[in-house]
């Protein structure tokens, strides 16, 4: 049994046996250590890919050795409009430490321009209905050169609701609309910067969805989208993308757009955390007395500060692939590269998930992961960590292990709050959600401004939030908030709660059957279960 | 008013452990909801559809200005010059006691200061409302205003400023900003000079609020759908009132209290 157990099916796949160590699962702030049985299947991720030694000169072949356009030099004319977009704070994740690869790309093409005689630039954070980066935010992703230069009068946050500032491109056959960042639309050229963390990202959606405003949004963020996607992470299968790619043909119809995209390996941390991504059967005594170290510091501190301590520990991410030119060709190469990183050929599904929920997510940079978060990390990204078929059997238990704290952040996410507690407990369904409410939230003055003039997530955010748990909701029979220190969250969620692990698998297994098969995504991760 | 958390808080948590027993199935099934939701949302579909506003206060909340920036003028732009010092050094030397009054009681506040307005002729005020406009207030307009004026009359909601300034002197501004329904403070005038007494309703913390119930029902709107918005922890009674509060700018008290109720707290600045 145990040599049966020990079996290999590849490095980032390993199965509990008798003598394995017990193993430390993120939930919330927190780092937990739990046995788990014997048998579970437990995946983590891939060795980071190696970086490229020298990511400028990745990055200057690319940009004079483009995919299916003319090299940048050489569509540069003196006194021409020019803007750079470039994705916002939800890439990568954590933020990544200094200098941000942004910066580097930044720092080449904006000299580029300067040499080539083209003065009117702007650089446009293409943060769609996302929160607005704040200017510290701002200052470090691009570094202080550039910002002294630019901000805030050329440097700045896309605004989704200003009508002066937005242009209507078009629309698909579909009937989708498609308004634009007029800035970026009426430029002879439109660079875009990207950083693919997933494999949902980059490519059209970049422009097409990162520029935009509500309405062009609302036609894909939409339940019935992300019900029709299989998996959200695959391109291939994902109805999100072809939606995404119907508009970037209109975008590629009316801009001149030249995408230049890079691809990062997943070495979320390095030196103090590195053990976090290892297997615990293979800890030295130092990675055993660091983690012991980091868990005695935790268990000191209030909340807050055990949150700050983790947002100050940026990720160690390299760039792996550079390429640029037009969206299509570029975005292929790069998602090739990005499956080399993340894809764990994974043979057989599971009936229970387990999957703890750090406290990263897109949405929650130097901000509280409430419940909603907690929601569309487990049921949305974790879950469509897949490709071919979900790695939870249909009807399966999904236990995720967080604390499910009723804890919002007014600055960052109001139009959360009102939508949990006045929202959730009249209804969870998402098309319910959608034509009785959504429309009142994205219209709402008051959070209209605080996105507008503040750092707030626009007020449909929540409601897209809930949408992209959707495939995961109704996949799953039942998820178990496992570690939940209240009853009413998971309650207002759909869920099931339970004090700890030991308790939560007891409770799927009464409800898949003692002989279930149980697997666990070792967070943090960032993979794609490559089902056979 | 409805304080979400709360909302949720009386709902969820302080049901007993055996209620949840049998309404858990029900709630995940989306079969049956909490008796409490389900009367009010079932209400809430079979009531007409009725029109809403946004009830704004005025100084602090879409205007930097406050009262004292009105009195200011007034005494500086007395006719005589003596007068216009002696007018002017005194209403300096009046801000400690209005903030210090302010703090303690809205009321206490408005005896105090529209006393300075004694024995000011009507036709003056009037007179030099739209220099007081141009020079004091249109500047003072925060850039934000006009935005959230402009998204809120798109919303179809009825804008309503609510102040406890002087009619006056507020009128030009309503006209800039395109508000036709509006409440101010009216002096007492004795043969057009002012007694330094305001005319009933006191525009002041709760008179604010019973105001806009009695305009809400004459005007057939909706409280739950409306908006209201404030900087002063003395309209509490008027953010209590509708269905979605807000501050703008908000003092320490008024921060505290809106983060307890989890309301949204703007900047217009």
């Amino acid at each position: 049994m145990a040599l049966q157990l020990r079996r290999k099916t590849h490095e980032s796949v390993v199965y509990i046996d008798r003598d394995s160590a017990p193993r430390i699962i993120p939930s919330g702030e927190d780092f937990i250590l739990e046995d788990l049985p014997i048998g579970t299947r437990v995946i983590y991720p891939n060795a980071p890919i190696k970086g490229l030694p020298n990511r400028e000169a990745a990055i200057r072949y690319a940009l004079n050795h483009p995919h299916g356009c003319d090299p940048l030099f050489a569509q540069l004319e003196p006194g021409m409009q020019v803007t750079v977009a470039v994705d916002d704070i939800s890439l990568p994740l954590p933020p990544m430490a200094t200098p941000d690869i942004r910066q580097t790309v930044l720092e080449i093409v904006l000299d580029m321009l300067a040499g080539h005689g083209v003065d009117d630039v702007h650089i446009i954070i293409a943060n769609s209905l996302h929160r607005k980066m704040t200017e510290w935010e701002m200052k470090r992703m691009v570094g202080k050169r550039i910002f002294d230069e630019y901000y805030p009068d050329r440097y700045y946050n896309h605004d989704a609701e200003w009508l002066d500032g937005l242009i209507k491109i078009g629309e698909t056959k579909h009937k989708e609309p498609l308004t634009l960042n007029r800035r970026a639309a009426e430029s002879d050229l439109l660079i875009y910067v990207n950083i693919n963390l997933v494999p949902m990202d980059g490519g059209h959606k970049s422009v097409a969805v990162g520029l935009c405003d509500y309405e062009s949004l609302r036609a894909h963020h939409e339940p019935q989208t992300i019900r029709d996607s299989d998996s959200y992470m695959d391109p291939a299968k994902s109805e999100l993308n072809h939606k995404v790619h119907r508009l970037g043909k209109i975008v590629d119809e009316h801009l001149n757009v030249f995408h230049i995209e890079t691809a990062i390996n997943n070495r979320m941390y390095k030196g103090d955390m590195d053990f976090l991504l290892k297997n615990e059967d293979d800890f030295t005594a130092f990675d055993r007395m660091k983690f012991e170290a980091m868990r005695y510091t935790m268990s000191k501190l209030p909340r807050p500060a055990r949150r700050k301590l983790l947002h100050s520990k940026p990720a160690q991410y390299e760039m792996i692939a550079c390429h640029a030119g037009n969206t299509e060709p570029v975005h292929e190469k790069i998602i090739e590269k990005a499956f080399d990183q993340y894809a764990i050929p994974v043979r057989g599904q599971c009936d229970i998930l387990i999957t703890g929920i750090p406290d990263i997510s897109p949405y929650n940079v130097y901000s509280v992961l409430n419940p909603l978060l907690v929601q569309v990390m487990g049921l949305g990204y974790h879950f469509n960590f897949y490709r071919n078929k979900p790695l939870l059997k249909k009807g399966g238990v999904l236990i995720i292990h967080h604390p499910c704290y009723d804890e919002f952040d007014h600055k960052f996410h109001p139009s959360y709050i009102e939508f949990f507690n006045r929202l959730l407990p009249e209804t969870r369904d998402a098309f319910v959600l959608r034509d009785k409410y959504e429309r009142e939230f994205a219209n709402n003055p008051s959070y209209v401004e605080m996105y507008r003039r503040g750092n707030a997530y626009h007020g449909a955010h929540p409601f897209f939030m809930w949408y992209w748990g959707e495939n995961g909701r109704q996949h799953v029979g039942k998820v178990i908030a496992a570690g939940a220190e209240n009853a009413h969250v998971p309650a207002m969620l759909g869920w099931d709660r339970a004090d700890n692990l030991t308790e939560a698998i007891a409770m799927a297994r009464s409800f898949m059957g003692s002989s279930a098969e149980i697997t666990m995504l070792h967070q943090p991760i960032i993979a794609i279960a490559d089902m056979e | 008013m409805i304080v979400w958390r709360d909302y949720t808080h009386n709902l969820l948590i302080t049901t007993k452990p055996t209620v949840w027993v049998i309404v858990l199935p029900f709630i995940k099934s989306n079969a049956l909801w909490p008796c409490g939701i389900h009367r009010v949302l079932d209400t809430k579909a079979t009531e007409a559809v009725l029109a809403a506003a946004a009830f704004y206060d005025l100084e602090g909340t879409l205007v930097s200005t406050n009262l004292v920036h009105t009195l200011g003028f007034y005494a500086r732009n007395e006719p005589a010059l003596f007068r216009s010092f002696k007018k002017s050094a005194s209403t300096l030397l009046s801000l400690p006691v209005f903030a210090i009054t302010d703090q303690y009681s809205r009321k206490v506040f408005n005896d105090l200061y529209f006393k300075r307005y004694k024995g000011v002729k009507e036709d003056r005020l009037r007179y030099l409302a739209d220099d007081l406009f141009l020079s004091v207030l249109k500047p003072a307009v925060f850039p934000g205003t006009y935005e959230l004026l402009e998204k809120s009359r798109r919303n179809g909601l009825r804008q309503v400023v609510v102040t406890g300034a002087l009619d006056v002197s507020v009128k030009p501004l309503m006209a800039h900003l395109g508000i036709e329904d509006y409440v101010a403070n009216r002096l007492e005038f004795v043969n057009g000079v002012a007694t330094g007494r305001l005319l009933p309703p006191v525009m002041a913390a709760a008179t604010k609020a019973s105001w806009i119930r009695v305009f809400a029902e004459r005007e057939g709107l909706s409280l739950s759908d409306s908006f209201a918005y404030t900087d002063s922890m003395s309209d509490l009674p008027m953010l209590s009132i509708v269905g979605h509060p807000a501050v703008i700018n908000p003092d320490m008290r008024l921060r505290q209290t809106a983060l307890h109720h989890d309301w949204p707290i703007l900047n217009l600045k």
